[in-house]
């Protein structure tokens, strides 16, 4: 490939990869919120049912 | 009471779900066309200029909206916009984003079941032994709905059937026992195939299995930078269209999936990491298969030439016969794979499509989820025959054309305006933040009141008025005569009456007579069915008025 085209291919590629990432990991660490929150998955959970 | 009873699973599933709403068949199809149309590597400058200035924005807008709504019971944009502007026009201006889904799933699905009959093919190994004209030969069979090579009658239709009633099906089963079942298997499993088939579309060797070229010439090709292209008007405007229609902005799904979304629950990295995803599928993943496959084992010249007709006679007529070079079995892979990446592409995005029609009929009417979901796959049968029967009559193309580009820009010009300017910047602003685990940057403020708003109306308008052969140079200095593919020009039909005008061959001068005929009866049928969904809006008031709910 010619340099100018490896380059912003490399840089749009990396760049793009890594926000995606970034993202999504911030999604999987973010801390959950108390219940009932928007999701069902967790609603079994005692730890996170809304105050009596 | 509104029958809508309808949750996310989890908030992997939503993101899942609303990536595979924005990633289509356009993530793979249109978009290295686009590239490579518009200044190759520099393409990717305005692209992420717009990505940043209006796709981000509108994307917060609509989670934005869609959550606002759904405080109120509101799942679908008529009254999702009706809670957010005090005028009652602009439940008529939300009507766009119910109209657009069913008349764009219409023709849609159609794309989507021709992926779905090429895996069949791929796997009885079909195109093993055709040449290229014989691929295509077979495309244009299977759409004129003429012979079968399976030995069913009117294949084509019946794999249309087969689709909607997969896709009927899962939306019956709900959000999260449907949708995002299916986003949650569908997404990981087109990554997967796409990155099967980037890294075959980075190994090319040429001379190996009837390659002419390398991979990095279809990589030279796509991404080396034209830096006088990006001062053409031109190469903007294709770079926010691809932009807004990369990301299913406009069209109504992204509201209705975020109107089940809690106040308290975050949107703003939610569709950050939804909009990523569909950017990496599309820059990364769609950048790699299509143009280094086909410049490998065809030449330069051979894709120029058919880059011209778009990515769809790339995707169908061309690379199926790519990959029988690979071999029966691993060729027979990479048809499934493929196809199976462009069918889970299309799928979760028509689901998409149907849930502001079901999430209307619960609100305002308490249909059951199965009754609406039915109902929606019944309207898009009526309304797609049409696209399948008449394919060479320019049905598919018009219902293209109104309902999946102009109506997107018209619809996320008025939105953009009902929040940051009716509704209220700082009120928008507010609920954008409400329960966001990221810190947005106030930048955005401005940008969604003044960039954004300005940006839409840029695009309209370069659509509106296209200059004859894009020359934006030669309109600006006074000499401003109309393209054919301008709104106005095509609302005039002033190409297909060129032609017909031109045509000496009596067969020829009948079939354009009859696209004219199809073409003006497609639009009315459009225009139709916003007409009767306005009508609903209508019923669905007064019934609001008659229960004391305004």
């Amino acid at each position: 490939m010619n340099t100018s085209a490896l380059v912003i291919m490399l840089v749009t590629m990396f760049m793009v990869t890594g926000l995606t990432v970034y993202f999504f990991y911030r999604v999987l660490n973010a801390p959950p919120k108390p219940e009932p929150d928007s999701y069902l998955d967790n609603d079994d959970e005692p730890g996170r049912q809304p105050m009596a | 009471m509104s029958a809508n009873k309808e949750s996310w699973g989890s908030r992997v599933g939503l993101i899942l779900a609303m990536a595979g709403n924005a990633v289509g068949l356009g993530n793979f199809l249109r978009f290295p066309v686009q590239a490579v149309q518009n200044g190759g590597g520099a393409f990717i400058i305005p692209y992420l200029v717009c990505f940043l200035v209006m796709g981000i924005p509108l994307l917060w807008i609509e989670w934005s909206m869609g959550r606002f709504g759904g405080r109120f019971g509101n799942h679908s944009t008529p009254y999702i916009l009706d809670t957010m502007g005090k005028h009652r026009l602009w439940k008529y201006i939300g009507v766009f984003g119910i109209w657009t889904n069913i008349a764009v799933a219409a023709y849609y699905c159609y794309i989507e079941s021709w992926t779905l009959s090429y895996v069949v093919h791929s796997v009885l190994g079909t195109f093993n032994g055709m040449d290229q004209e014989g691929v295509a030969a077979f495309f244009n069979t299977y759409v004129s709905i003429g012979e079968s090579t399976l030995g069913i009658p009117l294949e084509a239709v019946v794999f249309y059937v087969i689709c909607l009633l997969l896709n009927t099906w899962i939306l019956s089963q709900g959000l999260a026992g449907g949708v995002e079942r299916v986003a949650k298997v569908g997404m990981p499993l087109l990554i997967l195939f796409g990155m099967f088939l980037a890294y075959k579309g980075f190994t090319i060797t040429a001379g190996e299995d009837g390659a002419i070229n390398d991979s990095s010439v279809g990589l030279n090709y796509l991404w080396t930078p034209d830096y006088t292209q990006l001062w053409s008007p031109t190469v903007w405007l294709a770079a926010a269209g691809q932009i807004f229609f990369t990301l299913s902005v406009g069209m109504g799904t992204i509201h209705c999936y975020a109107s089940y979304v809690r106040s308290k629950d975050d949107i703003a990295l939610n569709a950050m990491s939804a909009g990523w995803m569909n950017e990496f599928v599309e820059v990364v993943l769609g950048a790699s298969i299509l143009i280094p496959i086909s410049i490998g084992y065809l030449g330069i010249d051979r894709v120029t030439e058919l880059v011209q007709s778009g990515g769809l006679g790339l995707a169908f007529k061309t690379l199926p016969f790519l990959f029988t070079q690979w071999g029966e079995v691993l060729g027979a892979v990479a048809g499934v794979m493929w196809f199976g990446l462009l069918f889970f592409a299309g799928i979760t995005s028509s689901l998409a499509m149907g849930t502001p029609w079901m999430g209307f009929l619960q609100d305002e009417f308490n249909w059951k989820r199965k009754s609406a979901a039915w109902s929606f796959g019944l309207i898009v049968l009526v309304l797609g025959m049409p696209t399948v029967l008449f394919f060479h009559y320019g049905v598919f193309d018009e219902y293209d054309y109104w309902a999946g580009t102009v109506s997107l820009v018209v619809f996320a010009l008025f939105e953009s305006i009902l929040f940051a300017w009716v509704f209220g910047i700082d009120k928008g602003w507010r609920e954008i933040m409400s329960g966001s685990d990221i810190k947005v940057p106030g930048i955005y403020k401005f940008i969604i009141k003044f960039v954004t708003p300005l940006l839409l109306l840029f695009v309209f308008i370069g659509a509106l008025i296209t200059p004859k052969g894009n020359d934006w140079g030669a309109a600006l200095s006074g000499n401003w005569e109309l393209d054919d593919s301008s709104i106005i020009k095509k609302l005039m039909n002033t190409s297909l009456h060129r032609q017909i005008a031109e045509a000496t061959d009596p067969a020829v001068l009948e079939h354009l007579q009859e696209t004219l005929f199809f073409v003006n009866a497609s639009r009315i049928l459009l225009v139709a069915v916003f007409l009767s969904i306005a009508a609903l809006v209508y019923m669905a008031y007064k019934k609001r008025v008659r229960e004391g709910k305004i």
